[in-house]
């Protein structure tokens, strides 16, 4: 059983009917117990990075999902997911979860900082991920072209500090990490579930192959 | 880098998917869930469903058609029509839409622009926003809603940065003089405002041809483009738009086929 973590994060209507149509069995849920018990998880989410930890705090998710990530259980992170997974993001700023090193940084400041003109933020619509296919975890792309297109929307973006977990990256201004993964945590900035076939592909990639 | 997005506009009354010149004359034209998987299958980037009735007892019909519409595709696609509270915006995101599209009711109140914003995130409030020509505004376009009926007194470009600083997410800008003419995007006035503000800007009202939408992406400024007509009645369909776009050099999506 899946377990699609409810954070009161924006529309996870979407993510169920993705799951649906690929048949898998999930359940929505905002219960730590069901975050320990799942065979994966699930974390997706738009909003607000400080408003977001403080929920999953209230709800002791938290502790949940970092026994989770220990004892194997494959977790994918989605757009805030993405973000809130490192140690902390400069919206709020808030402190993040911890469960790799990094930060989630903000579009316009960084823009700012290196002179970038003409750039809108959110970045949002389709852009191109890069996947790097020496990745232990390049498989989440499988049987999808190179450089496809996927959904983003977002003003912040996830910065993992260790190299070695950079999975796949896309250009906006600069390139940034679009997919970073260790070993069972796995996180994406794009909306695999708003992104076509290629987003429904590695969905499922993740739910059969890890 | 980001591509420049398709959208197809979809208005809807009593569960019917519709069209009109101008704002008048409307015909039903097909089932707006079948409809927009097709579209979805054509490789459109997004879709936009309007409400025009918006009236009480119909909303629960239009409500079903976003349920069904969510199942069906895997895109974003954006709701508008008749929301007038955070509690008609939490049905139709709960009812499966990416994000809202404020028009005539946030004119009449912008707070529900910083509400939902920071309810729902800036990225799901769409500000809906009609433009008449005016020589007398001083940005040479007037602000007008229901349906373009009614003169507000509000300058477009003025509106355009009050919304994005209420929280506004993207603009959907349409122009009431090139609406169902086909005859291209008002590229002056979509270059104006997208030039001025920092969110993206959809072009919206008058595409007839792919070279329209080229122009509007390019020289007119706009992140992606709306259409309508050119689409329903089949005169082209978006595999074609898109690949006269890519002709002019204009990054678009192509989706390949997945193995």
């Amino acid at each position: 059983m899946i377990t699609v973590i409810d954070y009161d994060a924006g529309n996870l209507r979407s993510v169920e009917t993705a799951l649906e149509h690929l048949g898998a069995s999930y359940r929505v849920s905002p219960d730590p117990a069901d975050i320990a018990t799942a065979d994966k998880i699930l974390f997706p989410g738009v909003g607000e990075a400080a408003h977001a930890m403080a929920v999953l705090r209230k709800r002791g998710i938290p502790q949940a999902l970092t026994e989770a990530v220990k004892k194997g259980t494959p977790v994918l992170g989605i757009c805030i997911g993405s973000q809130i997974i490192l140690d902390a993001s400069d919206e709020g700023p808030t402190e993040c979860l911890g469960l790799e090193a990094g930060r989630a940084k903000y579009f316009s400041s960084e823009f700012q900082a290196h002179g970038i003109t003409g750039l809108k933020v959110p970045h949002m619509g389709w852009n191109q991920v890069r996947v790097n296919e020496s990745h232990p975890s390049a498989g989440l792309f499988r049987g999808i072209p190179e450089n496809s297109s996927f959904y983003f929307v977002h003003s912040y973006y996830p910065e993992p500090r260790d190299a070695s977990v950079h999975l796949a990256e896309t250009e906006y201004g600069f390139p940034f990490v679009s997919a970073y993964g260790r070993e069972n945590l796995i996180a994406c900035q794009f909306h695999p579930e708003k992104s076509g076939p290629a987003g429904l592909r590695l969905l499922d990639n993740f739910i059969r192959n890890f | 880098m980001l591509e420049k997005r398709v959208i197809v506009c979809l208005d809807v009354r009593d569960g019917k998917t519709t069209k009109g010149i101008k704002f008048k004359g409307n015909v039903d034209i097909g089932d707006p869930v079948e409809m927009a998987r097709d579209y979805y299958e054509q490789g459109c980037d997004e879709l936009v469903f309007y409400d025009i009735t918006a009236s009480s007892e119909d909303r629960g019909i239009f409500i079903d058609v976003v349920e069904k519409v969510a199942r069906e595709i895997f895109i974003p696609f954006c709701v508008g029509g008749g929301l007038s509270g955070i509690e008609d915006i939490r049905r139709v995101i709960s009812a499966g839409a990416e994000k809202v599209s404020l028009n005539s009711q946030a004119v009449k109140n912008p707070e529900i622009i910083s509400q939902g914003a920071a309810v729902f995130g800036r990225q799901c409030i769409v500000l809906g926003m009609d433009a008449l020509k005016d020589a007398d505004m001083p940005s040479g376009y007037q602000v007008v809603i229901n349906g373009g009926r009614t003169r507000t007194g509000k300058d477009a470009l003025e509106w355009a940065l009050k919304a994005q600083e209420l929280g506004a997410g993207e603009i959907v800008l349409n122009s009431i003089d090139t609406d169902g003419v086909r005859n291209g995007y008002e590229i002056e006035l979509t270059s104006m405002i997208s030039k001025a503000v920092d969110i993206p800007v959809v072009a919206s009202g008058g595409a007839g041809r792919p070279e329209h939408l080229s122009e509007v992406l390019t020289r007119g400024h706009a992140d992606a483009a709306l259409v309508a007509s050119m689409v329903h009645y089949g005169d082209f369909s978006i595999h074609q738009i898109k690949d006269a776009l890519r002709k002019d050099g204009v990054a678009v999506r192509i989706p390949e086929e997945i193995l």
